[in-house]
């Protein structure tokens, strides 16, 4: 039996550096020499950053680029932060939970493209004169882009641990502490990974957006792959914004590739299945640090320390609290704590409506609900088409498991890659032909979220069971019928599932996708999201104000009338097992 | 033969547990539980699913707090999870994310020892137990049997004073279990298992008499002691022994006998009239052991022993579909035997539609519950009537669970008797479905 508890043995026998060490050294160190470059960007005054244009220098990019990635990354770890603490606290404490639920729930509906101007003003009042401010307020909207979704998918997991291991864990007196990292983060593990690879598809899209940003009067353009295509498009230089395209593209596959396929590998290991699995391939960024010699001897001491402080024992052993029946609440209590949500509830609307009557009156209201039947139309009319062009490639890819393997990652990478780069595009198509915007932007919307309908009809085609398959194929069931008593009932779950994301990213994106401009020509649809869009533009928070509150409420009212109900009956009904 | 420690490890005194129910009544499910466990014995928990043993250890282990009562470890009372009990898991609960190792260790780690003597002593009960050559695989990777050994093994590193059992071997095939009991009485009479005494809960008779050095056994609805057994064999023990059969034959006995003859109950089935708790038991499972009983080569009365180990049926399994049989008159069951009635042998001779008929009535004459959801179907105009409404009924009688599959029994036995039809989909009952 090997020594495993020594670092130093491991040393010893087989620490010579190999040529996979000098791969990883190579790209770790160009990693840290960009960071630190980029880094020092984000000190200068905001003066330096209005006057500093844009380059848009083809081999200025690269380090634009770096800055993106930079925020990205400063948001991914504010999720993790936020999930971690805001998960626990709404799964362990009943009446936090009670409100911080719903709150997600409602938080994961609003335009966060809507907030820009209000997040901005506050960051930057709170940084002043220092383009720190403007640096938060990009993070920011990364952030709000990734958290809620991050912390549903731990706080569920946090509610479903099976109760032997609770038990186990509890008996065998773990301590608060170590129960975190020994039973809860693990548990919540694949579903986190996951989620925070779908959100980091969604961040591209905000971060694209967030870096240009319109206060009042002027635009402030921070140094990053967005600004560059808003500078792009002022200047009509279409032979930057490909540039600018390329760039990105690059950059989501450096991210896939290096973060979240050895990522997810990794985490398969935390899926709660007592059974073997197929195995899928490790990526070869997992196989690459697994291969080096002195780098996994360098990191042993950090796993060592990593693994110690895991096993602190923090926070007393848990006592009866779990198992403990649910006690009649202190009435009192609960009285004082209801009336308190009440209150500050009312405060709120109360504030929000005064604040939207400055200005406002009920037309406006009604011009807004107008607007927002517009944009719900045509969120509509684009789910229904992708769902007909999507549904019978991703069930002819999905039925064919090495093809979908490899289209899989493709509409991955489709997914992840911000939409927003290519509307420019498409605007110089509308410009040339002479479109009606109104037709012809709408199909921007669902530009990058229609791939979260494929990638779901391949998965569920990929998992159909084969004996179902056969013993359709055995009865002769074909055509019309095969699709609506076999295929289509098969994957209706997963369809659901991608057509809620898809639509509620559509309605995020008509804010950027009902307004485009190429130079000084303007194209313009009718919607809630040029409205929102115009009304920030404009300065006009009220307007604002009033566009994301009628937004919110279409989105969360077809989620609750529509994709709800749709979403428990498949669960009910058209499961496997 | 154990010597009896003065005093018992483990003491537990008057517990009962209820569930709280939103009103007046407090479902019982526990019911003046006293029982000690003294140092060098086995004891096992005996009873049927709904008896309440699991319950009984999750209390011991301090898991959960008993309704009142108190349970005493080494004179002290026990309000948490306590040093010195450690649990194995029917299920394993082994953490998938960790290797057989790691989740060896997971306990030690806990209490906080340094480093080298966790990892010697994990190796040393990984040794004991049998694990040498899996240290670094994952649970998923092993067998139903290596992955109980892990949860012994990390149950005994710990060197608990009492190890807890929680139906461990249920879980497993039938030679897998034997393995793993052998392997850990052999471990326990050699000495060499760290531990004081163990307290195992098990629905299967013969596993209790083979390990047990005291078989306390348990009466459902609620649970009480309702009888304990010394067993004073010497190990091995031989499943084929006279004097191993005999025990195994009593509590047989124990567990079917009327207690008062002129009591309403059906004995096995808690409750009386619309409140009685059926269990979820298929019409096949029925048909199946009464042409069993009724077959030609078969004797008037079989022994319940014997037809379990025929029918490889656990006593879990057994029991309910004998005492559906007995509620519907189609059969007897006495001092550990049963018997099939003349209506029982009728319906065992019976074709498929004439099955149907027979059932249909005796369904009526002695089921309440299915009385009540006719006349009320046949009061109503359109002969229909929502689940919900017999569900809040019955919950006025038991918890939700049993209502739950108390209504799941009877909509499956009223379709099967053509009697009642129900639609899942708006939860719906209605005297027949739509032809």
């Amino acid at each position: 039996m090997p020594d495993l508890t020594s670092p130093i043995g491991l040393i010893g026998k087989r620490a010579q550096p190999n040529l996979w060490d000098a791969v990883a050294f190579g790209l770790i160190i160009g990693l840290l020499a960009a960071v630190a470059h980029s880094a020092h960007g984000t000190v200068m005054s905001i003066s330096a950053v209005e006057q500093g244009k844009i380059s848009l220098s083809p081999w200025a990019l690269p380090g634009y680029a770096m800055r993106t990635v930079m925020r990205m990354a400063a948001a991914m770890v504010a999720s993790l932060v936020f999930t971690f603490t805001f998960a626990p606290l709404a799964a362990k404490n009943q009446r936090a939970g009670q409100i911080l639920i719903p709150l997600l729930d409602i938080l994961q509906s609003v335009p966060i493209l809507g907030f820009l101007t209000f997040t901005v003003t506050g960051f930057m009042a709170l940084f002043p004169g220092s383009v720190l401010g403007l640096e938060f307020a990009a993070i920011f909207a990364i952030f709000t882009s990734q958290a809620w979704n991050m912390a549903f998918s731990f706080y569920q997991a946090l509610t479903t641990i099976p109760r032997d291991l609770h038990e186990a864990a509890t008996n065998f007196q773990l301590s608060t502490w170590q129960r975190f990292w020994r039973l809860e983060v693990p548990i919540g593990m694949p579903g986190l990974v996951w989620n925070a690879m779908m959100s980091m598809s969604g961040g591209w899209f905000f971060v694209v957006a967030a870096e240009a940003i319109t206060v009042g009067t002027h635009t402030i353009a921070l140094p990053g792959i967005g600004s560059y295509v808003v500078t792009a498009l002022d200047a009509r230089d279409l032979g930057a914004v490909a540039w600018a395209i390329v760039a990105m593209a690059l950059v989501i596959l450096a991210y896939d590739q290096m973060l979240f396929r050895p990522l997810v590998a990794w985490a398969d290991k935390f899926k709660f299945e007592q059974t073997a699995s197929e195995t899928i391939e490790d990526p070869w960024a997992l196989k690459l640090m697994q291969r080096t010699r002195l780098m996994r001897a360098m990191l042993l001491p950090v796993e060592t320390s990593l693994g110690y402080i895991a096993r602190l024992r923090l926070g007393k052993p848990r006592a009866h609290k779990i198992a403990k029946l649910p006690r009649p609440l202190n009435i009192a209590f609960d009285v004082t704590w209801y009336s308190m949500i009440a209150l500050s509830l009312c405060w709120c609307l109360w504030h929000m409506f005064s604040f939207m009557a400055q200005t406002l009156h009920p037309g406006d209201l009604l011009e807004a609900l107008k607007l927002g039947l517009f944009t719900f139309l045509r969120v509509i009319v684009l789910i229904v088409l992708a769902s007909i062009i999507w549904v019978p490639i991703g069930v002819w890819i999905g039925l064919r498991p090495a093809l979908s393997r490899r289209v899989q990652s493709f509409v991955q990478f489709a997914a992840a890659f911000p939409a927003n780069l290519l509307f420019p595009v498409a605007v110089v198509l509308i410009v040339r032909f002479h479109g009606n915007a109104d037709i012809w932007l709408s199909p921007l919307m669902i530009l990058g979220t229609q791939w979260y309908i494929l990638f779901n009809i391949i998965a569920g085609a990929s998992v159909f069971p084969g004996d179902l398959r056969e013993a359709s194929a055995n009865f002769g069931i074909r055509g019309w019928r095969w699709w609506r008593k076999v295929m289509l009932p098969g994957i209706f779950p997963y369809y659901v599932t991608g057509a809620i994301t898809a639509s509620g990213g559509s309605w995020n994106a008509a804010i950027v996708a009902e307004v485009a401009s190429w130079g000084t020509t303007r194209l313009h649809a009718h919607g809630l999201g040029a409205y929102i869009a115009d009304a920030t533009l404009h300065g006009d928070y009220q307007r604002v104000v009033l566009g994301i509150a009628v937004m919110s409420g279409f989105v969360i009212a077809t989620n609750r009338i529509l994709w709800r109900p749709l979403y428990a009956y498949a669960g009910r009904r058209l499961r496997f097992d | 033969m154990a010597t009896l420690a003065p005093e018992p490890l483990l003491r537990l005194r008057d517990i009962t547990q209820a569930y709280r129910k939103g009103g007046s009544s407090d479902l019982l499910v526990l019911d003046g539980i006293n029982m000690n466990l003294w140092e060098n014995q086995i004891v096992g928990l005996l009873g049927r699913s709904g008896c309440g043993k699991s319950t009984i250890l999750r209390i011991v282990a301090g898991l959960i707090p008993p309704t009142s009562g108190n349970v005493q470890f080494r004179d002290k009372n026990v309000s948490g999870p306590v040093p010195g009990v450690a649990m194995v898991f029917q299920t394993f609960a082994l953490f998938p994310w960790l290797t057989v190792l790691e989740n060896v260790e997971l306990g030690l780690e806990a209490l906080g020892i340094a480093a080298d003597e966790r990892r010697q002593r994990a190796l040393t009960a990984i040794d004991l137990i049998g694990l040498d050559g899996f240290e670094s695989a994952y649970p998923k990777e092993l067998s139903g049997g290596m992955r109980q050994r892990v949860g012994l093994a990390r149950a005994l590193v710990v060197h608990p004073d009492v190890l807890l059992m929680d139906e461990p071997f249920s879980a497993l095939d039938v030679l897998t279990a034997e393995t793993l009991r052998t392997d850990l009485i052999d471990l326990w009479i050699e000495g060499r298992l760290p531990i004081k005494s163990a307290l195992m809960v098990t629905h299967n008779i013969e596993e209790a008499v083979l390990m047990c050095d005291r078989v306390i056994v348990l009466s459902p609805n609620p649970g009480r002691i309702a009888l304990e057994i010394d067993i004073a064999l010497t190990h091995p023990r031989n499943r084929l022994d006279p004097g191993f059969r005999k025990h195994v034959g009593d509590i047989y006995a124990l567990m079917t006998k009327r207690q008062d003859p002129l009591s309403p109950t059906v004995e096995g089935i808690a409750g009386t009239g619309i409140g009685m708790v059926l269990p979820s038991v298929s019409t096949n499972e029925m048909a199946g052991l009464l042409e069993a009983l009724s077959a030609p080569t078969a004797p008037a009365r079989v022994e319940l022993s014997d037809i379990a180990r025929a029918l490889q049926l656990e006593v879990d399994e057994l029991f309910p579909i004998a005492e559906i049989l007995q509620l519907l008159r189609f059969a007897e069951m006495e001092a550990g035997c049963i018997r099939a009635t003349d209506g029982g042998r009728h319906f065992a001779e019976a074709d498929t539609d004439q099955r149907k008929r027979l059932f249909a009535e005796r369904l009526e004459t002695h089921v309440p519950l299915i009385r009540l959801i006719r006349r009320v179907l046949d009061e109503r105009p359109g002969h229909v009537a929502p689940l919900a409404r017999f569900r809040s009924e019955l919950e006025d009688y038991m918890s939700e669970e049993y209502a739950e599959e108390t209504l799941r029994a009877v909509i499956n036995w009223g379709r099967y008797a053509e009697i009642l039809a129900y639609d899942e989909e708006t939860e719906r009952l209605s005297l027949e479905d739509p032809s």
